[in-house]
């Protein structure tokens, strides 16, 4: 379908970081962020959505300004762009839905700091045209969606035994449903360091199915 | 030859229009929604005091506040006095939900100065709830509540909130789940205030037990509950007087 409307060339900025280039499995950026929201499934979503939109808007943004950005400095112009264009959503978002804006609260430092953006911005944004920045950006954005939501989703389930906040695996203290059969959640889940051995073993199965991506 | 973008000059000329550029783009932004922000604040503070004791659009398990068109009505209608206790004594005031707890918990730290602790009580069903604010510490930032409670310092209703706390894990305090347990639970123990500990390793996870002053922990969320149980302990106690003085009118 994507193909119908872009280049080849042109898709593939936006295939390549779901599968064999992605930004958090092979690239290994923004591994920090993946640790840190990724206890519920809600609230990777809405960190994805976050980043999708800094991604695509900052990448345009730099690739804007790349030719008159002075390099010596451009590692701060890139870090006050991304800054900047968050401080700005978080505070239209505390006009206009104020509600939305207290469940991103928590994400706003950790996009700043999230390293796919500025990845992004130097490897790619500075030295490409507009369009595919954008393509880029977005590309990227979804990759790391799909791995935090891929995470969210095994540590909600198997840590709370809930999907989106709803019990999925029936009710743990009246030992409902899958309790009954003695089953309980698996607390550490809940803590950051199952994070990282859930993207371990996305990695692994990755490089398994394709050995293009083992390095020596 | 040296590209014009690499020159000193040019470098620090960039980067003084980059401030100026996206320093006043900031600060208009900042003042310009600044009275929008300022009014959702103070409509959510109403909407928490009415949560509090009960006057909310709760639904299965998620909690749900009053809409905020109707959030400045019903908190007409429902709160019948505001207070504010300072050295011993309460005087009436409609302003004193906009008190800044933090602010006052800041200067009270200083010498000679007795915090102004607000008080609302309301009137629901013919029942009298007794509504105090109260803020502490969580693992990453600030938490708060609003507690209801009925003349003998009962919890009758309770809502917690939180800046940034993880989600998941702290931040499930503000999950109902969390807060309701809190209903019911006794502030006092034999008579002297004693608070209500948020305990690890409850033998009560269904918290029947109403009168241990404890009620179940988060897993995950140790730090985050022990901010609740010290904000609670330290905050409501000050209001203690208040109810024994209310016992003996």
């Amino acid at each position: 379908m994507i193909m119908g409307i872009l280049s080849k060339k042109d898709a593939n900025l936006i295939l390549d970081p779901l599968a064999d280039n992605n930004p958090i499995t092979i690239q290994v950026l923004g591994i920090c962020s993946a640790l840190a929201i990724t206890a519920e499934l809600e609230a990777s979503i809405v960190m994805s959505i976050s980043v999708l939109f800094v991604m695509g808007v900052g990448n345009v943004v730099i690739s804007m300004i790349r030719n008159i950005i002075p390099s010596k400095i451009r590692i701060i112009v890139q870090l006050i762009v991304v800054a900047t264009l968050v401080i700005i959503v978080d505070l239209v978002l505390k006009a206009f839905a104020y509600e939305l804006s207290k469940t991103l609260s928590v994400f706003v430092g950790l996009i700043i700091t999230n390293c796919i953006i500025m990845g992004r911005f130097e490897a790619f944004a500075l030295g490409n045209g507009v369009w595919r920045s954008f393509l880029d950006g977005i590309g990227n954005a979804l990759g790391y969606a799909a791995i935090l939501i891929i995470v969210g989703f095994f540590r909600e389930l198997l840590g709370s035994g809930t999907l989106l906040g709803i019990p999925v695996l029936g009710d743990p203290i009246e030992k409902t449903g899958l309790y009954a059969t003695g089953y309980e959640n698996n607390g550490f889940m809940l803590l950051s360091p199952m994070a990282l051995i859930v993207v371990g073993i996305i990695i692994w199965v990755q490089r398994s199915k394709n050995k293009a991506l083992i390095e020596d | 030859m040296e590209k014009k973008t690499d020159k000193n000059s040019y470098t620090v000329l960039f980067a003084i229009a980059m401030v100026v550029v996206v320093g006043s783009l900031l600060a208009a932004a900042a003042s310009g929604l600044k009275p929008t922000i300022d009014e959702n604040k103070r409509l959510e503070k109403q909407q928490n005091i009415l949560y509090a004791m009960g006057v909310n659009e709760n639904d299965e398990t998620s909690a749900n506040f009053v809409s905020t068109d109707v959030a400045p009505k019903l908190f007409k209608d429902y709160i019948k006095k505001q207070l504010i206790i300072q050295n011993g004594e309460a005087i009436e005031d409609t302003t004193a939900y906009l008190i800044d707890v933090k602010k006052e918990k800041t200067l009270a730290k200083e010498d000679g100065y007795d915090r102004r602790l607000p008080l609302f009580i309301g009137e629901k069903d013919g029942k009298t709830f007794y509504i105090a604010p109260i803020r502490g510490k969580g693992l990453w930032d600030a938490i708060w509540a609003y507690v209801a409670m009925d003349e003998n310092m009962v919890v009758q209703g309770a809502f917690f909130d939180h800046k940034a706390e993880t989600p998941g894990l702290g931040a499930n305090i503000k999950q109902r789940f969390f807060m309701d347990d809190f209903i019911g639970e006794h502030l006092r123990f034999q008579g002297k205030f004693k608070g209500i500990t948020v305990a690890k390793g409850n033998a009560d996870p269904k918290n029947n037990n109403k009168t241990d002053n404890e009620v179940d922990a988060i897993a995950g969320a140790t730090i985050t509950g022990d901010g609740v149980s010290a904000m609670i302990k330290s905050d409501l106690k000050l209001y203690a007087s208040y109810f024994d003085k209310l016992k003996t009118n």
